[in-house]
């Protein structure tokens, strides 16, 4: 029996939401299960700072790639997404950083991404209210900013209006699941829901995020939690995404709990404050300890951070792997089954290159980038923490 | 203690009793929108009691201050959205 779909979708964040609008613009019949509501998960909890980074080279093509997709689309998203070319500022406190801020110029530079950097009085200009003596950034104006979530139920209905069905349904099993009437041969591929049914189809893709392990066992993907903080509205206070340099040995560090300043301008005025990094914390709630962290971290800053007022803090689960790059492409072992996970902090940036990854791979289209970086068979090296 | 304070609201001087909130004394100065929602709506005092934060303005140049949490103190600026 042919099968009802060739793909089916495990999880409508914005990985997923973005591979089903992907797939259906190249005219796959697609159906996406989510239990949840859309782009509810890490989707809903992270910045939405799509953001070009450079930790590694396969890092630098991704993200490069994906944040040019985004400023393609830009123009059709809707209001809600609130797609803001806000800029990034790399932030350079010391001489130590002030180097940093030459090598990442020299190797943003080579792969055709624009970037400025600011001595200490032009980055006064651009942010008033950071700290005096800080020594310079990295400016590079064409990051952007969007709301995650809404950016995510885009993507989804845009697929939906081609023909994808979406189903609220939680997936039980993956891919090459037995068809339990049958005989011991008939394996059918596709998404097996709890409550029984089968959605069969030619390609399982695994877009659920740090839950995917639980649907594709073995995988390496870990949660690493975050918290934010969200203060009223504040117009001008940042004008740009301000990350500190430092952030890298914070995203990097093998310490189990670190914190970076990264402070963002949302379209309302609110500023929205990160960030933390913390292995092993599987609780949900607020650990008001890191928070202060957090806090006093991005007050060493912006000294008037003290000033304005915190209306709402969260946590979120990132999904990272152990060389701090996604698992984009088919499993070794199975070539039905794709996996579309492990984009720790990136998952918002890099969303629309993973879906142009996955779709390459199905329908034999080759791609703008190379793609075995990300494969899931890929021989992994531990980066830091 | 003076008997009476004078804070100005939006640049108009209004004198209460001391120990007067700030929310009370903007109702007299006969102000309606003390803040704007996110979508530009008129937001007023509910609760009183520092609670809803429907109150919040601008004193002394610090916004979103809960103004029925704060009382009025000699030559305090108030301003609304």
């Amino acid at each position: 029996m042919p099968a009802t779909y060739d793909v089916a979708i495990a999880g409508a964040g914005i990985v997923g939401a973005a591979v089903a609008d992907e797939c259906a613009a190249a005219g796959l019949r697609v159906v996406v299960v989510e239990p949840g509501p859309i782009g509810g998960g890490a989707t809903a909890a992270g910045m939405g700072h799509i953001v070009v980074m450079d930790d590694s080279p396969a890092q630098l093509a991704l993200t490069r790639y994906s944040a040019a997709l985004w400023r393609e689309l830009a123009t059709e998203l809707p209001p809600a997404v609130e797609y803001t070319q806000a800029g990034t500022i790399w932030v350079a406190a010391d001489d130590h950083e002030a180097a940093e801020v030459e090598r990442k110029r020299q190797v943003y530079a080579g792969a055709g991404v624009r970037v400025e950097v600011l001595d200490a009085r032009a980055l006064a200009e651009a942010e008033p209210e950071l700290r005096s003596g800080l020594c310079g950034g990295l400016l590079a104006p064409d990051d952007a900013v969007i709301y995650p979530p809404c950016a995510a139920q885009f993507l989804l209905e845009r697929a939906r209006s081609r023909g994808t069905e979406v189903r609220a349904g939680t997936a039980a099993e993956l891919a090459g699941v037995g068809q339990a009437m049958g005989p011991a041969s008939a394996i059918a591929t596709g998404i097996r829901l709890r409550d029984g049914e089968l959605l069969s189809a030619g390609v399982v893709v695994n877009a659920t995020g740090t839950w995917a392990h639980e649907l594709t066992p073995g995988i390496e993907v870990r949660k690493r939690k975050g918290h934010l903080a969200i203060t009223d509205r504040y117009p001008g206070f940042v004008r740009h995404q301000l990350v500190e340099l430092g952030y890298l040995k914070s995203a990097h560090s093998t310490a189990t709990d670190s914190v970076a300043f990264n402070a963002q301008p949302r379209g309302t005025g609110q500023v929205l404050i990160g960030s933390s990094r913390q292995y092993d914390a599987p609780q949900a709630g607020i650990d008001s300890s890191i928070l202060s962290r957090m806090l006093r971290r991005a007050g060493e800053y912006l000294p008037r951070l003290a000033e304005l007022r915190v209306i709402r803090c969260w946590t979120g689960f990132r999904a990272a792997t152990p060389d701090k790059l996604p698992l984009i492409g088919p499993v070794a072992a199975n070539d039905c089954l794709y996996l579309a996970t492990g984009h720790e902090g990136l998952g918002i940036t890099t969303s629309l290159a993973t879906a142009k990854l996955v779709v390459d791979q199905i329908i034999g289209r080759p791609s703008a980038i190379a793609r075995e970086p990300y494969l899931p068979g890929r021989r992994q090296e531990a980066q830091g923490g | 203690m003076a008997e009476h304070v004078t804070i100005r609201v939006n640049g108009a001087p209004v004198t209460v009793p001391a120990g007067t909130t700030v929310a009370a004394a903007a109702l007299l100065a006969g102000v309606h929108a003390f803040r704007r929602s996110v979508t530009g709506e008129p937001r007023a005092p509910l609760c009183g009691m520092g609670i809803c934060f429907e109150c919040c303005l601008t004193i002394n140049g610090r916004a979103h201050v809960r103004s029925c949490q704060t009382v009025c103190a000699e030559s305090m600026e108030v301003t609304t959205d």
